[in-house]
């Protein structure tokens, strides 16, 4: 049975005939500077609109003599942010947590409950509708109640901010465990894979795709739901986040404290965001169509 | 008794209460056979082989398959390929060859050497770490192709493989498709809508015809085989080519094809 038999190589591996020369031909120099400066631009641009939009409001501010209790320059905002750095800081670290383990039980339930759906119609005919209501009703409204029958702050802070990021993630992973390649799936059939190995080798990577888009809307979502679930909680004291920190200040009009607390809000999505996307191209970069760079 | 190594008899399939796909189609399968089934689309063929290879249930009729003896045994007797690559995107060419053997429970490294070799036997030894998006279209189709072979079956089913190539791929690989089966001594059954296709690879051609899909008539190619390209240019190659035209032409009336 052993053959050596050998096959020329596939002609795309060929040399095109007549391509031998004696000098390279000159390199498209044009072209290459080009893309050099679009990745350039890449950085530069939303630096630089960034930087001009916020000496445009510290200049529109000062030339106004707009009080700091109305709106405060951008200055005042960084002084604020550097007195108030470490209470500030402890403060965001609590929302950080927040954030990131009700994402973290997002991700496990609704992996966990996707699969369960993906495996059996019926499971997930009679759940559904449970995962439609919980998405539809607004966080605000559940969250008073939430707060009455969990007795622990953070614990009910988390299933608020849990409730918000679990969708998309159920949703998303039943799509994708769905989606995997029919001939494909013909194939495990003829090759008698048990279920085990049909989800590991075949489900869960065509899944992959679709469970990175989830992740990276779940963790937006996952801190707009705490942050939320504690503007309705309310909570004060010392062991409280970002959002009651904006609430306390807007109470005593610290309006250069509330823009403090909001610059680290948005800095903590920004990181949300970037961190997800970062793992869906260490995930999927490789090979899906979506984090593949065409060269041109 | 010699038995034949896969016997249809009286093969129907319906779909849906209406749709009949295969309407009576008995048919005995030798074993060194290579038979094409040629017919314009919606005429069955494709439904026919996903029978044979179990992929679909018959409504009616049996189809058999002569159980392996000593010495023969795979870890799956049939290998398909079908009219895509059908190649996992997330996994390199050697993961995608040893899928099957991965699957009958094969480690990466008792693998290693039989998945080289049926890389090497369609040229793409070099090829091993690349991912399918780097490879041409005919490049994917011999790596499908070597990951239906990794497993030495005995019988090699093929979908309209090819119908998605260029004229020059799709010759390259008849010729590699022939002295693999020639060398393996397997038995392929060949889907396809091209007449010169099913004359230059098979000993027999099944000509279907459509609504509802059936065997229409029987023809055996009046020439040796294993062919090479010599046989391309042939005068019994144009002979065969007309004659099987011919033929064609008569059994399928106008309504037999699904325009």
């Amino acid at each position: 049975m052993t053959t050596t038999s050998t096959i020329e190589s596939p002609q795309e591996a060929r040399t095109p005939a007549g391509a031998v020369q004696d000098e390279p031909a000159p390199l498209n120099t044009e072209h290459l500077a080009a893309m050099r400066r679009e990745r350039i631009l890449a950085w530069v641009m939303p630096l630089a609109t960034m930087a001009l939009a916020i000496l445009g409001w510290e200049w529109w501010v000062r030339a106004n003599d707009i009080p700091h209790y109305l709106i405060p320059a951008p200055s005042r905002v960084a002084e604020t942010l550097w007195t108030d750095g470490p209470s500030l800081l402890q403060s965001a670290w609590f929302t950080v947590k927040l954030t990131f383990f009700s994402l973290l039980l997002a991700v496990v339930g609704g992996v966990l409950l996707g699969a369960l759906f993906a495996l059996s119609r019926s499971v997930e005919m009679s759940l559904f509708p449970f995962a439609v209501i919980l998405q539809v009703t607004p966080v605000v409204a559940i969250a008073p109640l939430i707060l009455i029958y969990v007795a622990n702050t953070f614990v009910a802070l988390l299933i608020c901010a849990w409730i918000v990021a679990f969708f998309p993630i159920l949703s998303n992973t039943v799509i994708g465990l769905r989606s995997a390649d029919h001939n494909l799936r013909d194939l495990f059939t003829l090759y008698r894979a048990t279920p085990w190995q049909r989800l590991r080798y075949l489900l869960a990577p065509s899944a992959l795709p679709y469970f990175m888009a989830a992740l990276k809307v779940a963790g937006g979502l996952a801190l707009i739901g705490a942050v939320v679930a504690e503007f309705v909680a309310g909570a004060t004291g010392q062991n409280t986040g970002l959002a009651s920190r904006i609430i306390e200040a807007s109470f005593r009009n610290e309006i250069p404290r509330m823009f403090a607390a909001l610059v680290l809000v948005s800095l903590l999505g920004v990181a949300i965001f970037l961190l997800t996307t970062l793992a869906s191209k260490l995930v999927l970069g490789h090979w899906h169509e979506s984090e593949i760079k065409r060269e041109t | 008794m010699n038995q034949p190594l896969i016997r249809m008899d009286r093969v129907r399939k319906e779909f849906g209460r209406s749709v009949v796909a295969v309407d009576n189609m008995s048919l005995t399968i030798e074993k060194g056979d290579f038979i094409s089934f040629l017919g314009p689309s919606g005429c069955g063929k494709s439904t026919a082989l996903r029978m044979i290879a179990g992929l679909l249930p018959v409504t009616a009729g049996t189809i058999d398959i002569k159980p392996p003896e000593a010495g023969e045994q795979a870890e799956q007797d049939l290998g398909f390929v079908f009219q895509e690559p059908t190649l996992m995107p997330w996994a390199r060419v050697f993961d995608n060859v040893w899928l099957p053997l991965r699957l009958a429970g094969v480690g990466r490294n008792r693998a290693r050497e039989r998945v080289e070799q049926a890389l090497r036997e369609v040229g793409l030894s070099k090829f091993e770490r690349a991912y399918p998006r780097e490879l041409s279209g005919g490049m994917k189709m011999r790596v499908s192709i070597a990951r239906a072979m990794v497993t030495r079956p005995r019988i090699l089913l093929m979908d309209e493989p090819f119908a998605a190539l260029d004229e020059m791929t799709r010759m390259k690989l008849n010729n590699d498709v022939v002295r693999l089966s020639a060398e393996h001594g397997l038995t392929v059954v060949f889907v396809t809508h091209s007449v010169f296709e099913s004359v230059y690879l098979s000993n027999r051609i099944v000509v279907m015809a459509a609504r509802p899909g059936r065997v229409a008539e029987e023809l055996q190619v009046g020439a040796p085989w294993p062919r090479g390209d010599d046989f391309r240019t042939s005068q019994t190659y144009a002979d065969e080519c007309r004659r099987v035209s011919a033929e064609l032409k008569e059994t399928l009336h106008d309504d037999d094809i699904d325009h």
